[in-house]
């Protein structure tokens, strides 16, 4: 009986420490969101969304176009980013053994360690110097490539946990080998693979480092891609160390934006996926 | 033709077949696949006189290193069930997967020897793996349909993912449906995920996918293996329909499925082709003393 008591005992102790383990993981998560909406809701307004940033000591203004900015650095980065990251991720499943493979998949372990601000100095030497102006295109190509690791491992990871018998199946029914990959292997893992790249994305999403010489920054409107381009990251950066109030207020605002851009980001992402593959 | 039938149902209670087959052969209603009296009847062709549909001329597989066939040359007659068993690893899943050539799929693997399908060898060089299979059709032994479809969409997979447009996709669905005896149980529900129907109904949608190509030959690696005998008993009685339109190679470890369902069987045994007779003669009278140990269940 003593023995069942102790069971009991362990049973309640562990359970508790888990549940308790749990809650303290969420309370970071918690009070970000709480300290940024509560700091951030009170520069939210139309103006925040429409209008171009004011010279320090006028009130009002808003970041219209870092808003666009990042939207834009997001939309280039994918663009780079995700078709040469998800056949990276389709090759090493499918081939992967190979000495070659190998090599692909420990440089791509590698290099989602590599710290951000040396991928900005990297593209920085590499397209800004040549093309020699900040654009949103190096921007663009600096977060693919900090996104390209994650996107190849998640999809090659995803794709290896596709049952082998669905692509005998595909094989049997005379599916020629790229289209069965194509439309019965990564169509399978897509949910999963879509899951994925959000993240990556909304990781990307919110960086500073590697946009800080890229991108650059802009108090005007940017056109196209080739020119410095604001994005709330590094509004948010420049104006939380200036020492204007007024500043201070704008980069909460635009912190919050940020988080929500990203959180509608996923939520959408999971609602696209859900209803195209829950087909009942 | 009273006689006939008289000799094909006393055949099959020889061999203790036919418990949902005996309407099939009742002298009212005579509905054998080879009714064409100017053909020999399966149960009255000896095992040398059968037409093949397909052909192996020792034919060998390997995996990486170890030979699991050792040179087979069996025909493979039309319009009939040829059962292939054997104990566990005597390569009768190989040995099918050689005649659609999905052997070759497995990293590794190779096979020679010649293996004729019609009159032409598709292992030589110019002939298109990817168009034998679909003349050769698959049933896996595990119910493998398209998580992704619906239970449309998955009759229509071997179509759609070859890149063809079928001008009356629905009449197709209805027509594999009705064939596997599926489309009373789904007609409704054809919207709904293929993965979400019972394994048995899984396993009849997957040969209702094979079937959607028009295959010629029909392969079928222990397809009721993963099923209860209700479902079992479903599939087997859709072999006993198929067989009157397709060439059907069944793989099983089920002695009793072998005599059920086919007209011929062959014996396997350690990668060789120990006999192949008519079933009734393997399983009442067979030549090799190893084939009666097998089926008595001296071993194996």
């Amino acid at each position: 009986m003593s023995s069942y008591n102790r069971r009991k005992f362990t049973d309640v102790f562990v359970r508790s420490a888990c549940v308790l383990s749990a809650l303290i993981a969420l309370v970071p998560l918690g009070s970000v969101l709480y300290y940024v909406t509560v700091r951030g809701i009170g520069g939210v307004n139309l103006d925040f969304f429409t209008e171009l940033p004011k010279p320090v000591g006028e009130a009002g203004g808003g970041m219209a176009n870092a808003i666009v900015g990042t939207l834009k650095l997001v939309l280039l980065a994918c663009v780079f980013g995700i078709p040469p990251g998800v056949l990276a991720g389709v090759y090493l499943a499918e081939f992967g053994d190979s000495r070659f493979g190998k090599w692909v998949r420990f440089s791509a372990d590698v290099m989602s360690g590599v710290p951000s601000i040396t991928i900005g100095i990297f593209v920085y030497s590499l397209v800004v110097l040549t093309t020699k102006q900040f654009s949103a295109f190096a921007g663009g190509v600096a977060l693919a490539i900090l996104m390209l690791p994650t996107v190849t491992r998640t999809t090659e990871e995803l794709l290896k946990l596709v049952p082998e018998s669905l692509r005998e199946a595909a094989l049997g029914l005379g599916i020629p080998k790229w289209r069965a990959t194509l439309r019965v292997m990564l169509r399978t893992a897509a949910p999963g693979i879509a899951t994925g790249v959000m993240l990556a994305v909304a990781r990307v999403a919110g960086e500073t480092a590697p946009l800080l010489f890229t991108a650059f920054n802009n108090r005007f409107w940017s056109n196209g891609f080739n020119e410095p381009t604001a994005s709330l990251p590094v509004n948010i950066y420049t104006y939380a160390v200036s020492p204007y109030e007024e500043w201070h207020r704008q980069a909460w605002a635009a912190a919050l934006v940020l988080l929500l851009m990203v959180l509608i980001l996923n939520i959408s992402a999971r609602l696209l996926v859900r209803s195209r593959v829950g087909a009942r | 033709m009273t006689t006939r039938v008289l000799s094909l149902t006393q055949a099959e209670d020889a061999m203790n077949v036919g418990q949902y087959g005996t309407s099939k052969s009742t002298p009212k209603k005579p509905s054998r696949p080879d009714d064409d009296l100017s053909k020999p009847r399966w149960d009255e062709v000896s095992v040398s006189t059968i037409v093949p549909k397909m052909r192996t001329e020792d034919l060998h597989a390997y995996f990486g290193q170890s030979e699991v066939l050792k040179g087979i040359s069996l025909p493979i007659a039309e319009k009939q069930v040829t059962a292939i068993i054997g104990p566990s690893g005597c390569g009768k899943s190989t040995f099918v997967r050689c005649l659609n050539r999905m052997h070759e799929v497995v990293p590794g693997a190779r096979a020679t020897g010649r293996v004729l399908l019609d009159a032409q060898d598709i292992y030589q060089p110019d002939v298109d793996a990817v168009r034998v299979r679909r003349r050769v059709g698959m049933v896996f032994q595990k119910p493998n349909p398209f998580p992704t479809m619906s239970i449309r969409d998955n009759v229509l997979a071997g179509l759609r993912l070859n890149g063809e447009r079928p001008d009356d996709p629905d009449a197709i669905v209805e027509k594999m449906l009705h064939r596997v005896a599926l489309w009373d149980e789904v007609k409704d529900i054809l919207g709904r995920a293929g993965t979400g129907l019972s394994g048995g109904q899984q396993q009849r949608l997957c040969i209702a996918r094979s079937l959607a190509l028009e295959p010629e030959v029909l392969l079928m690696d222990e397809p009721c293996s993963a099923l209860d005998p209700i479902a079992t008993a479903r599939v087997e009685e859709l072999i006993h329909e198929l067989r009157k339109s397709y060439t059907i190679v069944i793989v099983t470890h089920n002695m009793q499925q072998a005599a059920r369902v086919a007209n011929f069987t062959a014996f396997f045994y350690l990668g060789k082709l120990v006999e192949h007779d008519r079933t009734d003669v393997i399983f009442t009278r067979p030549k090799e003393m190893r084939t009666e140990d097998y089926i008595t269940g001296r071993f194996g």
